[in-house]
């Protein structure tokens, strides 16, 4: 009986233990990214782009990064979102037997699995095929495949909640498929469906290895798809092992804006989840 | 009413090619790959590619041994220290703590889990580096630069707790509450209920966790490159730089398009990479698949 007691106190202490561990990492990442990131960035920072001599220490900002990010990012969600959204329409029963819906969630989490590097040496090699070089274009491509599978799950997840029993009052009134599919099913599902899609925008935004030869590497801003651009994550990669402490200074006040961006990412999916969830019949 | 027909003919049937160009996608990422990497394979054996653990691809020797024994040490050595951490953390957050705490938490771990990969590589760069360096292999002897397997295993565990512990608190959510009240209705402990009801009725979820952690230790590239130190050497100890292959691609990518032969050796890591997470989604399945007919559920 006593033994019984000291194991539960036993594994009650261990739990604690490593709860505190977790939350103590966490807390220090996000601190030492805030107190590094707060303090190096100014309004300087965030409105220009680099000058020459930019990696010496030179002036400028880090614009080209923010809105290559935003470039790269926002065009890639919608694709993906696109797409997604008639695979997981395609996955539920009315539209495909179960035997092709379960092979095909099989593909879709294998490819959720694969490293986003793969996706980028696949995009930067069908470039490369058809004659072009790292681009903005080949940078969305490799997000938009890194963030299909992302969005898919969570948008299939939400519309296999919707209760049957809609679906079919909908067909009764005489409605075509597709019609329930964009109308009934979409909306009923929407608050998944926005969970979903800022999920895999946090994911585009932040992910650097699938953009790294794909979208490369420019000092300017990007004025057309075929230009290469640099990006958040990408500028943190290429300067945080600067020796030079005013070039490094930019790394941190980019990780800073990555983190700020992923938040507010975050909390709005949340705000959002929330008052969408009042329309959706229950 | 014919325009509504013919809308959804052709909503349908967009539908349905979106669908087929998805699974046709799969392939042709699959065969891009094996084409390109059919280059080196034509011109070393499988074999001496995998476990030769020479990699000098100037002097044309492409052994990924080494490489391959990085990945696994770093991979390994993350799990060890995730897993049990946030097994625990989970049981905690779902069985004992209050709601208070849980209301707090929760959401911050979902937040920890979509911060990007550079971040923690930054930070673990900014921290952990210095601390190995100066304190932590010196107090187990070793010189070290800080760069190193070490540093790499801590930096993936830390990336990996806030996706472990989030699914495992789901799937603990998820376990019936009539299970937990028979057990310690016959008089068993809060931590004997756990171990031997909860663990048991949420095991397939517990698998896919442990198993999607393992998908982003594994193919972890841009915050291991950043504290690796990027050797492509066996590690003699933990504190000493390695190599893992993800991570090799990325290191390499300026000079990917200088030689063919080097080009195709990295496009082979890639292909690896690929059908190692193929592999282990088609046993997940197969798992997840038996303990349901086991359990009849």
């Amino acid at each position: 009986m006593n033994l019984r007691r000291i194991e539960e106190r036993f594994f009650f202490t261990c739990m604690i233990v490593s709860l505190l561990v977790v939350l103590s990492s966490l807390v220090i990442i996000v601190s030492l990214i805030v107190f590094n990131g707060a303090s190096s960035l100014s309004l300087e920072m965030i409105t220009q782009t680099p000058t020459g001599g930019y990696f010496l220490g030179g002036s400028g900002g880090i614009l080209n990064a923010i809105l290559g990010s935003l470039f790269l990012a926002l065009p890639a969600t919608g694709l993906a979102y696109l797409i997604g959204m008639c695979i997981s329409l395609f996955l539920q029963s009315d539209f495909s037997p179960s035997w092709m819906s379960n092979s095909i969630r099989l593909f879709l989490d294998v490819l959720w699995g694969i490293p986003s590097i793969v996706y980028g040496i696949f995009c930067l090699m069908i470039m490369i095929a058809l004659g072009f070089s790292s681009s903005l274009l080949a940078g969305i491509c490799a997000l938009t495949l890194l963030e299909i599978p992302i969005i898919t799950r969570y948008i299939d997840e939400s519309i296999k909640t919707v209760p049957i029993g809609l679906k079919e009052s909908s067909y009764s009134l005489g409605s075509t498929k597709f019609e329930t599919s964009i109308k009934v099913i979409q909306r009923q599902a929407l608050p998944g469906i926005l969970a979903g899609v800022l999920l895999g925008l946090g994911r585009g935004i932040g992910d650097a290895a699938s953009i790294l030869f794909t979208a490369g590497f420019s000092n300017n801003i990007p004025t057309s798809l075929f230009d290469s651009t640099a990006a958040l994550p990408t500028m943190i990669y290429s300067l945080y092992a600067q020796p030079n402490p005013v070039v490094r200074e930019k790394a941190y006040a980019a990780a800073f804006l990555l983190l700020i961006i992923v938040l507010i990412i975050s909390v709005v999916s949340r705000l959002l989840t929330r008052r969408l969830t009042k329309h959706v019949l229950r | 009413m014919n325009i509504r027909k013919i809308r959804n003919d052709l909503g349908v049937h967009f539908i349905r090619i979106i669908c087929g160009l998805l699974c046709l996608l799969f392939f042709l990422i699959f065969f891009t790959l094996i084409v390109k990497s059919s280059t080196i394979l034509g011109d070393h054996s499988l074999i001496d590619l995998l476990f030769s653990p020479t990699w000098n691809p100037t002097k044309g020797e492409f052994g990924l041994g080494s490489v391959i024994v990085g990945t696994i040490y770093v991979t390994v050595i993350a799990l060890i220290i995730a897993i049990p951490i946030s097994l625990l953390s989970a049981v905690y957050l779902s069985e004992y703590a209050p709601r208070k705490i849980r209301k707090i938490l929760r959401p911050f771990i979902d937040v920890l889990a979509g911060v990007p990969s550079v971040v923690y590589g930054l930070c673990a760069f900014l921290l952990l580096v210095p601390l190995v360096k100066d304190y932590i292999a010196p107090f187990f002897g070793i010189q070290s630069t800080g760069l190193c397997i070490f540093t790499a295993s801590i930096t993936l565990a830390i990336m990996v707790f806030p996706i472990i512990i989030s699914l495992c608190v789901e799937s603990f959510d998820a376990v019936p509450l009539a299970l937990k009240e028979a057990s310690l209705s016959v008089g068993a402990t809060k931590w004997e209920t756990i171990k031997k009801v909860v663990f048991k009725a949420s095991a397939p979820g517990i698998f896919s966790a442990i198993l999607l952690g393992f998908g982003r230790a594994f193919g972890e590239t841009i915050a291991i490159n950043m504290v690796i130190g990027g050797v492509p050497r066996i590690p003699e100890t933990i504190f000493h730089p390695g190599q893992t292959l993800a991570s090799l691609i990325a290191s390499s990518y300026g000079e990917l398009m200088s030689i063919p032969l080097y080009e195709s050796a990295l496009i082979f890591v890639a292909l690896i990479l690929f059908v190692v997470v193929l592999l282990f989604n088609l046993f997940s399945v197969l798992v997840l698949r038996r303990t349901k007919r086991k359990w009849k559920l």
